[in-house]
């Protein structure tokens, strides 16, 4: 994958964490305190080998998705919260 | 998968037939995933071009030089080969003609390039079926004629749904404009204006798709309603 996608890519991979469509989650960009829909993130990387999302304000880093034979790790350490729609 | 036509000089679509598929929304995309001998997986999202309940489905693959699915996709897969998918994902980018269980009435533009009309065609297939009474107008950015997806479905008449065609490297015979990229002016021009209160969906290259929806917020649209879906590439 060239360049980056958005947030609507995540909703396979996260399908499998989430039982919700996580994309529809909000987030808030511990760097800039931006909100926004998980749908609009930039992600880079791909399924495979890891996924990295990224702020749309600031490009800073909101979580890392790393797929490991036994466990996905799911690194939310840029997100202040993540808030799901009931 | 049950079918399969050539659509551009690159890309082709595909028709698959998925049992125990429940249907899908219009916007909606599935996960692909092709295993190799060896066990290596590749997945990538390929958005639907129908919508509605039909466990016959259908996708349209542009193929990415160098790519490690879309080269087989448009060039070995076989009617009758099987594929591994999941789905359907994604309910954000998506158009409902009745959202809250009233109607929706609010004009709805399109804007797409090269593969990008995938997800936007779904919702037109879905406007015409569901007698949707909303207004539709699509601004459909290819590089030539012949790269263009769905070209006869587009360009046949469709009540409620205005077409507006951009040639970026090469016009059709005739063209009264020469070929050149999607501007300002161009979107200006062919788009609902932002006290329209239309919904957005762009859909395309992660470059086009930026430089579109910013055109758009610069417009005076709402960013709230300008929903975007990108497919990565330049």
């Amino acid at each position: 994958m060239i360049g980056h996608v958005d947030g609507n890519a995540l909703a396979g991979p996260l399908s499998e964490i989430f039982e919700f469509d996580a994309t529809l989650a909000i987030t808030d960009c511990l760097g800039c305190r931006d909100i926004a829909m998980l749908a609009e993130a930039m992600v880079y990387g791909d399924n495979g080998h890891g996924l990295v999302v990224r702020c749309k304000n600031c490009g800073g880093v909101l979580m890392v998705i790393v797929p490991e034979p036994e466990h996905t790790k799911l690194d939310m350490r840029g997100l202040a919260w993540l808030q799901v729609p009931n | 998968m049950t079918a399969v036509h050539e659509e551009t000089v690159t890309g082709r679509s595909i028709r698959l037939k998925i049992p125990g598929w429940g249907g899908n929304l219009a916007g909606q995309h599935l996960d692909l995933r092709l295993t190799a001998p060896d066990g290596y997986t590749a997945v990538r999202s390929y958005s639907i071009a129908t919508a509605g309940d039909d466990a016959s489905i259908q996708l349209a693959v542009d193929r990415v030089m160098d790519g490690e699915v879309s080269p087989y996709l448009v060039d070995d897969l076989m009617v009758g080969d099987e594929l591994e998918v999941k789905g359907p994902l994604g309910t954000w980018f998506v158009w409902r003609p009745e959202p809250t269980g009233t109607v929706q009435t609010d004009p709805v533009q399109l804007i797409g390039a090269g593969s990008g009309i995938v997800p936007l065609l779904a919702m037109i297939r879905l406007h015409a079926a569901s007698g949707s009474t909303a207004k539709f107008r699509l601004l459909y950015s290819v590089r030539s004629p012949e790269d263009a997806f769905f070209a006869a479905e587009l360009m046949a008449q469709h009540p409620l749904l205005e077409v507006t065609w951009v040639y970026t490297r090469a016009t059709p015979e005739g063209w009264p404009t020469p070929a050149g990229r999607v501007t300002k002016e161009i979107i200006e021009a062919a788009t609902f204006a932002s006290t329209q209160n239309p919904l957005v969906f762009v859909c395309g290259p992660t470059g086009f798709v930026e430089s579109v929806a910013s055109t758009m917020v610069a417009l005076g649209h709402d960013p709230a309603t300008v929903k975007t879906e990108r497919f990565g590439g330049l």
